[in-house]
């Protein structure tokens, strides 16, 4: 099995990564920060709670990052490290994080894109370092689930599948 | 490859739906949607052209519950089957844990699934991945049609097997879901294992639901 992407993450690392985003949020005026890993799975959520369906909103943010990277290369760039998505109202910013994970911010006219990309700077950094411990870790020891958790999650898709 | 949160208590599993264009990958998640409970699953996302090809991917969250404290979820995927979008294509199938390979049976589509299923292992491979070591079936769509090809037709065009090095694994296995046969055993000389498969008619939900929960059960037992 090729364990290769397979990370875990646990409650110290969302303490540590809660503690850069609420800092970042408070210096940068901007309402919410998620991170996304670029497989389409949201990792944490800080400030307020998004009105939107956060699978579908993380699942298309790493469509979104990874199109782009993929214009990024054929302009000879090795990628566009952020990406900026203009409303109206509300404006959304992405920022790459170690290569594996986007830190979105969705800000709205309380602040200036100016400010958020100032702030940006200095949590993408910390953030940056928080994630490669995480991945020098997991790289050392895949996640492994208890034993009885595969049989129980057996019964489950049989219940959840087999009725249907 | 999948993500365990220990902080949200969750584990996000990402099954690819790949095959053929028009082969009915879109349909199967449809079917997927009506039919289970609203309360396991969430919004289905199509990124779709205008004549409802796929464009990018579709996207259905499916809630299993939660397992020992762990909410467990299924990410259903499609990619789109033209091999005109195979940039999107190589894109969705980043931090994969299971594959899902919807052939059509249809004798004039047997170039495309060969093809298809090419395409699907090189892809894989940019990413690091080896199809033969990832939970991986088959479904044989549109069995309802008059021209479909015959299943041991499909099966040697599109699941031929591929050869069984490690010593350990070189023992018949009966496969599970077709009586008499077997997904690792000796052929010419060779031990070699085949993908398990299953037929469907998708349109009307026939072995959509086999079929996943056959791949779900090698991805479940992959993170074990």
């Amino acid at each position: 099995m090729n364990h290769a992407t397979s990370w875990s993450f646990r409650e110290d690392d969302a303490r540590r990564i809660q503690l850069v985003l609420a800092q970042f949020l408070a210096d940068s005026g901007a309402r919410t920060a998620l991170i996304v890993d670029r497989t389409g799975q949201l990792v944490a959520t800080v400030g307020e709670a998004p009105a939107f369906d956060p699978t579908a909103f993380a699942t298309l943010t790493a469509a979104d990052f990874s199109a782009n990277d993929q214009l990024a290369r054929m302009l000879g760039e090795p990628e566009f490290g952020a990406l900026f998505h203009q409303g109206e109202r509300e404006s959304m910013y992405l920022a790459d994080i170690a290569r594996r994970v986007i830190l979105v911010v969705l800000f709205d006219t309380r602040t200036t894109l100016g400010l958020v990309k100032l702030r940006v700077r200095a949590a993408v950094q910390e953030l940056s370092s928080v994630f490669t411990d995480m991945f020098a870790r997991d790289g050392r020891a895949a996640p492994k689930m208890e034993p009885g958790l595969v049989g129980e999650a057996e019964d489950e898709i049989d219940r959840l599948f087999g009725g249907v | 490859m999948s993500m365990i949160n220990y902080a949200s208590r969750e584990i996000n599993c990402k099954l690819v739906y790949y095959g053929p264009g028009l082969g009915g990958k879109t349909t199967n998640l449809e079917h997927v949607y009506q039919k289970v409970a609203p309360a396991s699953r969430g919004k289905m996302i199509s990124l779709a052209t205008e004549t409802e090809r796929t464009l990018f991917f579709d996207f259905l969250p499916v809630d299993l519950g939660t397992i020992r404290g762990f909410k467990v979820k299924f990410h259903l995927y499609t990619v789109p089957g033209q091999v005109y979008y195979n940039a999107s294509r190589k894109l969705i199938l980043k931090g994969v844990d299971g594959v899902v390979f919807v052939a059509d049976s249809q004798l004039e589509r047997m170039e495309a699934n060969i093809e298809a299923m090419q395409n699907l292992y090189d892809n894989l491979a940019q990413h690091g991945y080896d199809l033969t070591a990832l939970p991986f079936v088959i479904q044989y769509n549109k069995r309802d049609l008059p021209n479909a090809a015959p299943i041991a037709d499909l099966q040697a065009a599109v699941n031929p097997g591929w050869v069984v090095t490690d010593p350990a694994r070189q023992r018949a296995l009966p496969d599970p879901y077709h009586e008499g046969e077997y997904l690792v055993s000796v052929r010419e000389g060779q031990w070699v294992e085949r993908a398990p498969w299953f037929e469907a008619v998708a349109m009307t939900g026939e072995g959509v639901f086999d079929t996943l929960k056959a791949v779900s059960k090698l991805v479940v037992k992959s993170l074990g």
